[in-house]
């Protein structure tokens, strides 16, 4: 098997490489702001129920918990793919790729389990200032990760019929980078939207 | 579920003469160029070496074509709001309220999104590889992407006009008038999602360009050494990072409340209004300076070219740039002092406004000096350059004073306002962007602009804006509300009639501006530009020829200073032949980014119209699309050394038959580089 250490990038191919990662870190920091002023707009109307439910009474530390073991799990796993793809092991990649997979699949059934349980309670987002808030913010995030997912599918796919060649393996470079990013946006969420609320 | 959403056929424009008669001249316009490129038989070409094509200079074309076409758009409804307030003293003019309410909402947004934004994609696109000293963007199929989906909000513009009725709301669209409570229908809507779709598209051009001047530099062009064009796009592209994402959520949410039923700016249920105008001028401030940048870079390359003289202060303006996008990030507030904020945070952003003022004045001292002691040369671009200058000095004091916000009480929400930013925008954007257009023709088409012709659109342009827009500050001060479809006061009447004219002025301007287009291609031989540097050019965009090779360079050039190529030619370098060529690598071109747009823009029109099944459609095609895309490792190809060679020498063989020197005719001239001594 090569590594990617010895597979023969030629120095324009290099430079095409780096020239994508530092465009996608560029793209990171704008959704970064998208997040950063979600984040704002929740801490405005938090306070803003409304007469409706509040956040002590819509969100439940268990799931919550759950959901942030998954992804934080979600995240080591897919470093250790990341670094199953540096010994140039396929095999260890895809497994690892796909328990990278279940794992944020798993966080994303709960969520939607979440969101369902508070719909169907009547503290959906149409109910108050807060909710809107709260739903578009952290459904946000969802939404990030489910296209994570698909991205996740997509790259199994071409570690499969391709095997780890240098366009491949920079690409799984920054699929690491988002993955990771929305982990970070989702500790933030938690500290910000969950953990006050449910203190 | 009804398949057609919301829409019915009551949604054609047959309700009232002026809108259908909009709605005619759009379809028509659409099915003439349908029908002019079938009879030229062009479809062949049109499809596999413009639309299919991710050759920056070809992409930069498109968008300029885009930015011109919806120039004449925005300002066909300027000229109509203009007649309406000219006449609709004591009665109801032409108009009735809610179409009025239309125009000035579509005129503004045309101007900003579809017509200052293009243009600035256009220019960079353009530009910017060739003076970097590049073969092309770091991501060419972004590129186009970009451009689709740019086009694909332009496009949902126009059909605005055709199928339903666009939105009342002005094209900053606050709530809670632009809630689903006050404004039904699907007017706000097609604002949201064009201006959603479009904003996502310059965000990726945002990104486009901050890696290419960062990465793809020649050899030597040092971020020191870079043409202050190519400056003001890297600041602008840094603030388009940063800044978009505010509209995308101020956007994003605002579709929520109106399609969802969220209560993000509603009145009841907890929603905050105000967070909307937050939001909005978080994007909307920078943004005034994501446009403005550029122009200033096309201003800062013409007048060091036409004083024939290295420009004055690079570093002070290389820093007013920086300043300026830094700053741009700490006065939003000051488009809603009347907000109720506290005294201190009015004062607070009152002065970070006047303090912006600075960085600006250094510039316009810059040009001055620049100036002065040059030998100007009054080439269209130059006078373009000039009535910059002193007009929008006077566009600034009048910003210095709406920054002071007791005066901003009084002011806010009559046409001083207007007057002011259009005293900004008009000779400051507008009049940068025309000012490259005709600088950097020759360079995207191979002969010059008619230079007759853009002097008369010039003064037309200038005195036109004066008579136009002058009376409008007169107007404010007597109390005359922005947005205003019939008024009671006789004292106004008058100044409106005067703006009237200045409008006709204006328009007489726009004509000019046509004549000059077509009577340059009629008369393309006898102002061929066969050197590639008609101007006796500073930077490395005139090294290439008119128009440049695929890959611009056939070998990257070697920069040791800044003026590169003025550089060179001082030291004789110019024009070396090497003695043999390398095959070069070129991205293949690919009809992915259009399919992407097309699919943008039916997502869009089908999420206006509630048809959700199309738009979940069109969005599987657009993520099919990048899937298969992504997937595709064979997005190259390799244009061998010989072709490179046939290509060069003919590029050469044309060049023995040039001109030494194309400005050498001209009155004032100063002199070539090899002239000047070495410094
Ligand atoms: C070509 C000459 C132009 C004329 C005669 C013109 C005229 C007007 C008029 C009459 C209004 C409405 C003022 C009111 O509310 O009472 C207006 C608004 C506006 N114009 Fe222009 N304009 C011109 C060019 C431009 C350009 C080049 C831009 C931007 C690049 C621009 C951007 C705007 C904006 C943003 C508004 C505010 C729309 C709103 O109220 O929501 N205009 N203009
Ligand atoms: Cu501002």
């Amino acid at each position: 098997m090569t590594t990617v250490a010895d597979m023969t990038i030629s120095h324009r191919d290099a430079e095409r490489y780096e020239e994508k990662d530092f465009g996608f870190w560029l793209y990171l920091m704008s959704d970064a702001v998208i997040f950063a002023l979600l984040f704002a707009t929740y801490l405005i109307m938090v306070g803003n129920a409304a007469g409706g439910p509040t956040p002590k009474d819509v969100f439940e530390l268990d799931r919550v918990v759950a959901e942030t073991a998954l992804l934080l799990l979600s995240s080591t796993t897919f470093g250790i793919a990341a670094v199953a793809l540096s010994a140039g092991e396929r095999g260890k990649v895809l497994l690892w790729l796909a328990v990278t997979f279940l794992l944020g699949a798993g966080f994303i059934y709960l969520e939607i389990g979440e969101f369902a349980g508070m719909i169907a309670e009547g503290a959906g987002p149409q109910r108050s200032g807060f909710l809107s808030a709260f739903f578009t913010l952290v459904g946000t995030h969802g939404l990030h990760v489910s296209v994570g997912l698909c991205w996740i599918l997509v790259m199994m796919g071409q570690v499969y019929f391709k095997g780890i060649t240098a366009p491949v393996a920079s690409r799984l470079m920054r699929l690491g980078l988002f993955w990771h990013f929305l982990d970070i946006i989702w500790v933030v969420i938690f500290s910000v939207v969950y953990l006050p609320g449910l203190l | 579920m009804d398949i057609f959403g919301r829409l019915t056929i009551d949604s054609l424009p047959f309700y009232s003469a002026v809108a259908a008669s909009g709605a005619a001249v759009t379809v028509l316009g659409g099915l003439a160029v349908v029908g002019a490129i079938t009879y030229f038989g062009a479809w062949r070409m049109v499809m596999t070496q413009w639309v299919s094509s991710v050759d920056h200079k070809k992409i930069g074309i498109m968008y300029i074509m885009l930015a011109l076409v919806m120039l004449v758009r925005g300002f066909v409804d300027a000229a109509m709001m203009r007649s309406q307030q000219a006449i609709a003293y004591n009665n109801e003019g032409y108009l009735p309220p809610d179409h009025f309410d239309q125009i000035f909402s579509s005129h503004g947004t045309i101007m900003i999104f579809f017509m200052a934004m293009p243009f600035l994609s256009g220019l960079a696109n353009l530009i910017v590889p060739q003076q970097i000293g590049s073969r092309d963007v770091a991501f060419p199929f972004m590129n186009s992407i970009s451009l689709w989906l740019t086009t694909a909000g332009a496009g949902l513009m126009l059909i605005s006009l055709v199928v339903g009725k666009f939105s009342t709301a002005g094209w900053t669209a606050y709530p809670p008038y632009s809630g689903v409570q006050y404004t039904p229908g699907v007017g706000v809507d097609y604002w949201l999602w064009m201006v959603f779709i479009s904003g996502f598209a310059t965000t990726m051009t945002g990104i486009n360009f901050l890696v290419t001047i960062f990465k793809c530099r020649a050899p030597g062009m040092t971020m020191f050494r870079l043409p202050l064009f190519t400056w003001t796009i890297f600041i602008t592209s840094v603030l388009i990072i940063f800044a978009f994402p505010a509209l995308t959520v101020a956007c994003a949410t605002l579709i929520l409340d109106r399609n969802f039923g969220f209560h993000f700016f509603t009145n009841e249920l907890g929603g905050n209004m105000m967070n909307y105008i937050n939001l909005f001028w978080l994007w909307g401030h920078p943004e005034v300076y994501i446009l403005i940048l550029p122009a200033f870079g096309v201003f800062s390359e013409v007048v060091s070219t036409f004083s024939q003289k290295r420009l004055f202060g690079y570093v002070s303006l290389v820093c007013a740039t920086i300043a300026i996008g830094l700053l741009s990030f700490t006065v939003w507030l000051h488009h809603f002092f009347t907000m109720g904020s506290s005294a201190k945070v009015n004062s607070f952003f009152g002065t970070m406004t006047a303090i912006i003022s600075v960085p600006t004045g250094v510039k316009v001292f810059d040009w001055l000096l620049t100036m002065y002691r040059g030998r100007i040369i009054f080439k269209p671009p130059m006078l373009f350059t000039i009535g910059f200058l002193v007009t929008f000095v006077i566009g600034g004091l009048s910003g210095v004073l709406l920054a002071l916000p007791p005066v901003d009480y009084m002011m806010h929400n009559t046409t001083f306002l207007v007057a002011h930013f259009h005293n900004m925008i008009i000779p400051g954007v507008l009049f940068g962007y025309l000012a490259g257009y005709m600088y950097w023709f020759p360079k995207a088409f191979g002969f010059k602009l008619n230079e007759k012709w853009g002097t008369r659109a010039f003064w037309c342009w200038i005195i036109g804006f004066y008579i136009a827009f002058m009376p409008l500050y007169v107007l404010g001060m007597l109390g005359f509300p922005r947005r205003m479809e019939h008024y009671e006061i006789a004292a106004w009447q008058p100044h409106l009639i005067v703006a009237w004219v200045g409008a006709v002025i204006i328009l007489l301007g726009m004509i000019c501006l046509a004549v000059q287009l077509i009577v340059s291609i009629r008369e393309r031989n006898e102002a061929l530009d066969l050197s590639g540097d008609p101007w006796n050019g500073r930077s490395l965009e005139w090294a290439t020829s008119s128009p440049a090779a695929p890959y611009n360079f056939a070998v990257l050039p070697k920069v040791e200073s800044r003026d590169a190529w003025w550089d060179m030619k001082r030291r004789g370098v110019a024009y070396e032949r090497p003695l043999e060529y390398e095959d070069i690598v070129m991205p293949k071109n690919t009809y992915a980014g259009l399919v992407i747009g097309v699919a943008g823009g039916i997502f869009g029109f089908a999420a206006i119209w509630w048809m959700w099944w199309l738009a979940l459609l069109a969005l599987a095609v657009i993520a099919g699309t990048i899937i298969y895309r992504a997937s595709d490792d064979d997005d190259e190809f390799v244009m061998t050394a010989s072709e490179v060679k046939e290509i060069e020498d003919a590029r050469f063989e044309q060049l023995a038959k040039a001109p030494k020197n194309e400005m050498a005719d001209e009155p004032g001239y100063a002199g070539d580089a090899a002239a000047e001594p070495a410094t």
